[in-house]
């Protein structure tokens, strides 16, 4: 592992930064609510000191067993086709999180959230309420059972439709590694006319596009679709040239 | 005039091996360093109360925690109106500078009572987390910090969150001497500086306009 920030004799590691290229950018046109929101000026870079490598631990204790089926609530089942969504989270070095908090929400069967500002003429779904959290295992891997979110109308444009998604929250282990972001699924004719997903650049869209996973789907119960979550890893750039054969313990 | 030439009359290629522009036949994926692209982010939407509310979430520091108090704020939009769907996380140092986080090289920090962390929405104009005054950490450069609360801001219209710090107004010599605020132009520092306030302290978070709170690229 390439440590690089000395902080008072402690060694500490710089989280890569995506390029820009496969990065969504805070502000898009398209996306008309980014206008009078998303900041005008430039940021100024935060070199990653210890508040930065570090972050909250919270795990199995956020999370009830309910929490990772998002199908029966109320005492009922929900109405909507039945997915199983799993993957694992990995930072961009390829290693697994484990033990690491995902919260999910999603609209129901319908494309109607269980919220008091969607107000669109779609139904309520009594026995789901789209709201899931599961823990990632030693292996960094996940599952939950939930039923497909349907399309849903909204005001950015005339006509204009959000794709099916489902809302995914992570933390990882460092303040650097907090990601929220939205899962899609393959081959949605509704992408070529949403600025949300058209936000991200076109390199690194497929990487909020979920699979289609025949081999997980589970027989006379529900279809599966496997999404990876990559966030960011410990930069592997070399910050200074290490030299001398100096006794650099930590450097692999 | 010559004769036209035969389109069908290719010449043999040469005998070596052909060369791809880069000189090497491979992509290099077997000898660079394993990179997985990072998943894109998106934004937090409209309906973030369903997924991201937590009863406790206000809670850096447990209630009744000695030393505790508030810090309140709003969270303004380019007209200078309340952005009212809003969630403000924030992450900092126990009053000696420790982290309840094992990813502190100093080792996780168990200060009694003490998160670290708090999430809280907007839905009334204003967000609010109870906590501790943080401790000083070291800048890595042989010096120590000002007393910090990293944030990060999620909402709809932004497509990722926005990260910024909250200094503490009252903190003056200390903050004279913070290596992160030194690059901060001098006029935009207030932005970065909480008040006191009856119960605490009050920050307020302005994604655009004239006094546009300085944000952090991470």
């Amino acid at each position: 592992m390439t440590r690089s920030t000395s902080d008072g004799g402690l060694t500490l590691p710089r989280y890569l930064v995506e390029d820009p290229s496969q990065r969504t950018p805070l502000a898009f046109p398209d996306y008309r609510s980014t206008a009078l929101r998303a900041p005008l000026r430039e940021p100024v870079d935060l070199p990653h000191r210890l508040t930065e490598v570090t972050g909250p631990v919270l795990g199995e204790d956020r999370v009830l067993p309910h929490d990772a089926d998002l199908t029966w609530r109320n005492g009922g089942e929900a109405v909507g086709q039945r997915v199983l969504v799993h993957g694992r989270v990995l930072d961009s070095d390829g290693r697994a999180v484990p033990h690491a908090l995902v919260e999910v929400w999603q609209a129901n069967a319908a494309g109607r959230y269980r919220h008091v500002v969607d107000q669109w003429p779609a139904p309520l779904d009594p026995h789901f309420d789209g709201l899931g959290r599961v823990v990632t295992d030693d292996l960094g891997r996940y599952e939950f059972l939930t039923i497909k979110p349907g399309a849903y109308p909204w005001g950015n444009h005339h006509n204009a439709w959000r794709p099916a998604h489902i809302h995914f929250s992570l933390f990882g282990r460092a303040f650097t590694q907090r990601l929220v972001t939205q899962m899609y699924f393959p081959d949605d004719p509704l992408f070529g006319q949403d600025p949300i997903y058209n936000a991200i650049p076109p390199a690194a869209r497929h990487r909020a596009v979920s699979r289609f996973s025949l081999e997980r789907t589970q027989d006379n119960w529900a279809l599966a679709y496997e999404w990876d979550i990559v966030l960011r890893g410990v930069d592997q750039t070399p910050f200074e040239a290490l030299s001398e054969g100096a006794d650099d313990g930590d450097v692999a | 005039m010559s004769a036209p030439v035969d389109p069908l009359d290719v010449p043999a290629d040469p005998p070596g091996p052909f060369q791809p522009r880069s000189g090497q036949r491979g992509s290099g994926f077997l000898t660079g360093p394993l990179r997985r692209g990072t998943t894109p982010s998106a934004t937090v939407g409209p309906y973030l109360a369903i997924g991201l509310t937590w009863a406790d979430g206000e809670w850096a520091a447990a209630e009744g925690t000695e030393g505790g108090f508030w810090i309140r704020g709003r969270v303004l939009d380019g007209n200078g109106d309340v952005v009212p769907d809003a969630m403000v996380e924030t992450w900092q140092a126990d009053p000696d500078g420790r982290f309840p986080s094992p990813e502190d090289p100093r080792g996780a920090a168990a200060y009694p009572g003490f998160r670290g962390y708090a999430r809280s929405q907007t839905l009334t104009g204003e967000f609010a987390v109870f906590t501790l005054k943080p401790g000083r950490v070291p800048d890595g450069e042989g010096g120590l910090q000002a007393p910090h609360v990293d944030v990060s801001v999620f909402a709809r219209g932004l497509l990722d969150r926005v990260v910024t710090r909250i200094y503490f107004a009252d903190e003056e010599s200390a903050n004279a001497e913070d290596a992160v605020l030194r690059t901060v132009p001098g006029d935009r520092r207030p932005t970065l500086l909480a008040t006191p306030a009856p119960d605490g302290y009050r920050f307020d978070v302005r994604l655009q306009g004239e006094s546009e709170t300085v944000f952090f690229a991470v």
